[in-house]
């Protein structure tokens, strides 16, 4: 018997009973369910939410690869003992640091949603997948897995579940995620001990006494607040050869995966391009705030300011931001025009907060959940203004 | 019940769950989520509102009928704000450093909602037994909600219980900390009061159908 009926024979079995939706849930995960829609006129498109779904994940894959493959790089080069980058040495630390983070993030995740589904009776929704592959992505590599179960219970529950689940949250609940572990637990989330596999172990082993070098793997937003420079060339900063969180240092596979998502019909080319000129136009009005002479290099903002307004774009995450989480389908804007300005004042407060708040150097995560609260007003009055113009338009031709 | 009789032991009762101020009708939010960092903060505001609240509601229910109805509300004030004025000295005599954490919000006690609405709603029209019985009851039903909140949050947040550490000791890492667990900073902060409100008021409305409007 294959697994398909047997899946289904499952399925049967369960039916109108309170566990049904767990086990329609599996059926449809792996294969196409047998039932069709009966009766009425229905639209048939091959792109469902499982589709959808499926084609942000293929786009993260490369910054997921890479990511792992960074890890073990950059831990390497920390300890002085630099390996290749296409190596095992750096691939395998990757993938025993990350995979735990990957399966926690899924099995907490999917746990809850499942769990929420029998509870309320409806069918398990697809939502999850995403979220589940983001959050290992935009956290530190050396994260403690408990924190990361706690945060995700928090963010699936008070993010998404509260308020009737996919597709009715307020907030991307994988920011929500990095939100709750970003404010509870602040030292393992910033700072520069802990985006490098080992740094926090090292400093412990110093603290206690024993004789070697500290691992220093401080972020480049990091080093800049401080007014020490990138010490990154911008190839580095481009191919993402640089500490930071998993997934989020490769500007360039992050930008194939933002052409793959355009280009699939998946992602908003609108909300994308406007953040990065919004980004843009705040880089260059700090740029010519110092260039004015109006900061000078006394003041604690000057490192940041006079970064040169393009490698906003290469540093933090502000590339992942822009292309993964600020183009959630659920709680962008919807309309047109609202995806300019959505996207617009993601880019321009990301850059604000990145500068202005060297304790929270990742401005583009508090930008997006900020912009996420307002994306409902700005489509109300795009939708408004629509109205009026129309109203307008057929007074004039009534008259 | 001997001493009360049964629609007066409700006034009491009523307002500790299926009428809570906080929950149901959502009044006194803001000192809730301000100063339930701590349970001992807690306890005290809670403490204070009942007294403010009780005698408050006996005075106002007192000189009910000699007040004239266009002024009433500055009469409730400066009856609020003469009972406030006690417990913030009372507090600033015995313990210091409590009123210091407390703050303003002693002061604020005057804008809590929940006093001049009990004041409106029921001191105006009932005797001074009553009134008393009612400004108990709904301090203690905003009492209870901001021990829960307080409790959750110093445990979460410090790990510690009025001051004592239950989960052992984070620098010294005994107990729980031993075994790689970090306090939740996010606890301390208000916007995780309103949040657990928010799910106090959850689970109390699953269990209680009734209580969901719309």
């Amino acid at each position: 018997m294959s697994l398909k009926s047997t899946l289904h024979n499952l399925k049967e079995k369960y039916k109108g009973t309170k566990m049904a939706p767990a086990f329609n849930a599996l059926h449809t995960f792996l294969y196409l369910p047998n039932d069709t829609t009966h009766g009425g006129t229905h639209i048939k498109a091959a792109d469902d939410l499982k589709r959808t779904m499926n084609t942000v994940i293929m786009a993260l894959i490369p910054c997921l690869i890479f990511g792992m493959f960074n890890a073990g790089y950059q831990h390497y080069h920390a300890l002085g003992t630099p390996v290749d980058f296409l190596s095992w040495d750096s691939f395998s630390i990757g993938l025993i640091k990350v995979l735990p983070l990957i399966i926690v993030s899924y099995g907490v995740g999917l746990g809850i949603e499942f769990l929420f589904a029998i509870i309320k009776g409806h069918e398990v929704e697809e939502g999850y997948l995403v979220t589940g592959m983001l959050v290992p992505l935009i956290v530190p590599i050396d994260l403690p897995l408990w924190m990361l179960a706690v945060a995700v219970a928090f963010g699936v529950v008070i993010g998404k579940e509260v308020f009737g689940g996919t597709g009715m949250n307020i907030l991307n609940p994988a920011l929500t995620i990095r939100a709750f572990l970003f404010f509870a637990y602040p030292t393992w989330m910033s700072g520069d001990k802990v985006w490098v596999h080992g740094a926090v172990e090292r400093a412990n082993e110093i603290a206690s006494g024993a004789n070697v070098d500290v691992i220093s793997g401080e972020t480049i937003l990091g080093s800049l607040a401080q007014g020490n420079g990138a010490g990154y060339s911008v190839a580095d900063m481009f191919y993402g050869f640089i500490p930071g969180s998993v997934g989020e240092t490769s500007t360039f596979l992050i930008l194939l995966g933002g052409l793959f998502l355009i280009f699939t019909k998946i992602g908003s080319w609108r909300i994308m391009l406007s953040s990065v000129l919004g980004a843009l136009v705040m880089g260059l009005i700090f740029n010519s705030v110092v260039d004015a002479g109006w900061v000078t290099v006394s003041s604690k903002f000057y490192g940041l300011m006079s970064t040169e307004f393009w490698h906003h774009l290469l540093i933090g995450g502000f590339a992942f931001g822009t292309v993964f989480m600020a183009t959630d389908p659920v709680t962008a804007s919807q309309t047109n025009k609202g995806k300019w300005i959505y996207g617009f004042l993601v880019g321009f407060i990301s850059i604000l907060i990145r500068v202005f708040n060297p304790a929270y150097p990742e401005g583009v995560m508090l930008a997006i959940l900020l912009m996420n609260v307002f994306a409902p007003t700005i489509d109300h009055y795009v939708v408004q203004g629509n109205v009026k113009k129309r109203m307008k338009r057929l007074k004039a031709k009534t008259a | 019940m001997g001493l009360l009789s049964k629609k007066d032991a409700k006034l009491i009762t009523d307002p500790l769950a299926d009428n809570n101020p906080i929950t149901i009708q959502v009044l006194g939010i803001c000192s809730a989520l301000a100063i339930t960092a701590q349970l001992k903060a807690s306890i005290v505001m809670a403490i204070s509102v009942m007294f403010v609240l009780g005698m408050g509601n006996v005075v106002i229910s007192l000189i009910r009928n000699i007040i004239p109805s266009k002024i009433r509300i500055i009469v409730q004030l400066t009856v609020v704000a003469a009972l406030v004025i006690i417990v913030d000295q009372v507090l600033k005599a015995f313990a210091y450093e409590l009123s210091k954490t407390l703050s303003v919000f002693v002061g604020l006690i005057i804008t809590n909602c929940i006093i001049m609405g009990r004041f409106e709603a029921f001191a105006l029209g009932n005797g001074p037994w009553r009134s008393f019985l009612d400004g108990i009851g709904n301090a203690l039903g905003y009492g209870i909600i901001l021990v829960i909140v307080g409790f959750f949050r110093e445990l979460l947040g410090s790990g510690t219980l009025l001051g004592f550490k239950v989960l052992g000791d984070p620098i010294e890492k005994t107990g729980l900390y031993a075994l790689g667990y970090e306090n939740n900073g996010f606890m301390l902060l208000s916007p995780m009061a309103l949040i657990v409100v928010g799910i106090i008021i959850w689970v109390q409305r699953s269990r209680n159908k009734d209580l969901i409007e719309d």
